[in-house]
């Protein structure tokens, strides 16, 4: 009995030992110094993007690479993709328009919805699901195993040659994938309007064209160029900056598609409000 | 002191630089708590092969890498080639690291090249307008020297740990540099390859007359491929000498690497 109630009072005093009294305090603590140390380091990496970018030697063969890997190797995804959102968008909107009586206005939502807003967001959420990933565990992976040192040692800037042409790339791609996507997802919601019902090509486009106007296609436009930075920065950034060992690989994708995501749909909310700014 | 005397002190230090490839001077390093150079004074002459020994954690990988300046020192002199790297700008540390060779422990292949452009990345970065038949013969010729000429297109995934520490090593040695860091070159390898790499070594430092310093915690490749053997304890060199010197150290812990 006393033996027992000797070890329940170690016990306790171990327990004590192992979790200090301020426990919540220094976990938060931790957490919110964890996540300003973060956010500070991913400013210093976005500048020294911009210090970098405009410094020759200009990398423009691996550029041309990047934007090939990046750009061309994700169409069939991004089409098959905004193909299903046109079909699946149209076909759902459909009903409710139908007790409305409005059922003719359906092209012409449905491309709204498409530029304004679907096409640009789940291509860019696309897009960092497949190149935040590659880029963050591609160059985790060099990391690992001391290929971005060797490329150092060489008397190459690795930073340049690795990080500056991702971005890039990244940047300039998204914005033509969008413009691919949405036409690919009007032609999807055409397909949609055609299994009940009979609409030409013609008409369809002619009523898609006649409900966009200039101010709903270019803040859509101008709004990807900075999800595809963001996916670029963010996916590099994480790569680059991984823990050495197979672990920090995987961490490294994990977290560039994780947080590259949520940039997506912050920027996505700057950009809304800035543009009802200028609508109203 | 006089102008005479001034003038014989810094002849005396040209002939003293020009035979020295590297000089260390108190160099220190620490990560946070962690002292990992604590003061080393080590001076490597011109076309000497230096061997490192000592327990995992000593430093030895950091030394290396302090001095072909992937990781800053926090303090001493590092003179390499005459030139102090504390003095140097940017630009001129590059073309300082042009001179300096290294041979990391994994080899450090780009995957994602094959074979005959991982070779050419190197030079194509250094020199930039060398014309195509200079740049295959080039890359023929280092392939050669590491009997590895078959192996010209094919991804670095397809060859064995001795071929890509070979094809490391000749992706090191196509610029030709003046000094050469092998990071632990015969680590996971055979007895037979770890040979082999450590006979490759040996005719580097023959062939081009490099000066190099070996990292390794194999003491056949210590024995055959180092004039010098150092042995580093807690970030400081314990002991110095030829491999007879210290496998005859009146210290036991010395002579435990020996055993």
């Amino acid at each position: 009995m006393e033996n027992t109630i000797l070890q329940q009072s170690q016990d306790q005093h171990q327990e004590a030992e192992i979790i200090p009294e301020n426990f919540s305090e220094t976990i938060s603590d931790s957490v919110f110094k964890r996540f300003f140390l973060e956010v500070s380091s991913l400013i210093f990496f976005t500048l020294r993007f911009f210090k970098e970018v405009f410094k020759p030697p200009y990398e423009f063969n691996e550029l041309m690479k990047q934007s090939y890997l990046i750009g061309y190797k994700s169409l069939p995804l991004t089409g098959i993709t905004a193909f299903i959102v046109g079909l699946v968008l149209t076909i759902e909107s459909r009903p409710t328009l139908a007790n409305f009586g409005a059922e003719s206005w359906l092209p012409a939502m449905v491309a709204i919805s498409i530029v304004r807003e679907m096409g640009p967001a789940i291509t860019a959420l696309i897009f960092a699901g497949k190149v935040g990933s590659g880029i963050g565990a591609e160059l985790a992976s060099m990391n690992v195993t001391e290929q971005i040192d060797a490329m150092q040692v060489s008397g190459t800037n690795p930073f340049k040659y690795l990080v500056v042409t991702r971005v890039l790339s990244a940047t300039l791609m998204l914005p033509l994938l969008v413009i691919f996507a949405d036409v690919i997802g009007l032609f999807g919601s055409l397909v949609g309007v055609n299994l009940r019902g009979s609409v030409s090509t013609h008409l369809f486009f002619s009523q898609v064209f006649q409900s966009l106007v200039f101010k709903d296609l270019f803040p859509a436009v101008i709004k990807t160029f900075f999800f595809g930075f963001a996916i670029g920065v963010i996916g590099c950034y994480k790569g680059y900056n991984s823990n050495k060992g197979t672990e920090g690989v995987g961490k490294a994708a994990n977290s560039a598609v994780v947080f590259a995501s949520l940039m997506v749909f912050l920027i996505d909310m700057i950009a809304v409000q800035i543009t009802s700014l200028f609508q109203n | 002191m006089t102008t005479q005397a001034t003038s014989m002190k810094n002849e005396h230090d040209n002939k003293q630089n020009v035979r020295v490839a590297v000089d260390m001077e108190h160099l220190k390093k620490s990560f946070g708590n962690n002292h990992v150079l604590r003061d080393i004074n080590l001076v490597i002459h011109k076309g000497e092969n230096v061997v490192i020994l000592g327990q995992s954690g000593t430093g030895k990988s950091v030394l290396i890498k302090c001095i072909v300046g992937l990781i800053d020192l926090d303090e001493g002199t590092l003179v390499i080639l005459g030139q102090n790297t504390s003095e140097l700008k940017d630009k001129e540390l590059v073309e300082l690291r042009k001179k300096i060779g290294f041979l990391f422990q994994s080899a450090a292949l780009y995957d994602s090249m094959t074979v005959r452009e991982n070779l050419e990345f190197p030079l194509r970065r250094q020199l930039h307008l060398i014309p195509k038949e200079e740049l295959n013969s080039l890359v023929k010729e280092a392939l050669e020297n590491v009997g590895l000429s078959e192996t010209i297109e094919l991804k670095p995934s397809e060859l064995s740990g001795g071929m890509r520490k070979r094809l490391g090593l000749a992706r090191t040695l196509i610029l030709k540099p003046e000094i050469m860091l092998y990071d632990e070159p015969t680590t996971g390898l055979d007895p037979i390859t770890s040979k082999e790499i450590s006979n490759l070594i040996l005719e580097v430092q023959k062939k081009y007359n490099t000066s190099s310093i070996v990292i390794t915690h194999d003491i056949e490749c210590a024995k055959l491929t180092g004039n010098r053997i150092i042995v580093m304890k807690n970030g400081m060199c314990a002991a110095e000498g030829s491999y007879t010197d210290l496998k005859n150290s009146d210290d036991a812990w010395i002579r435990s690497f020996f055993e």
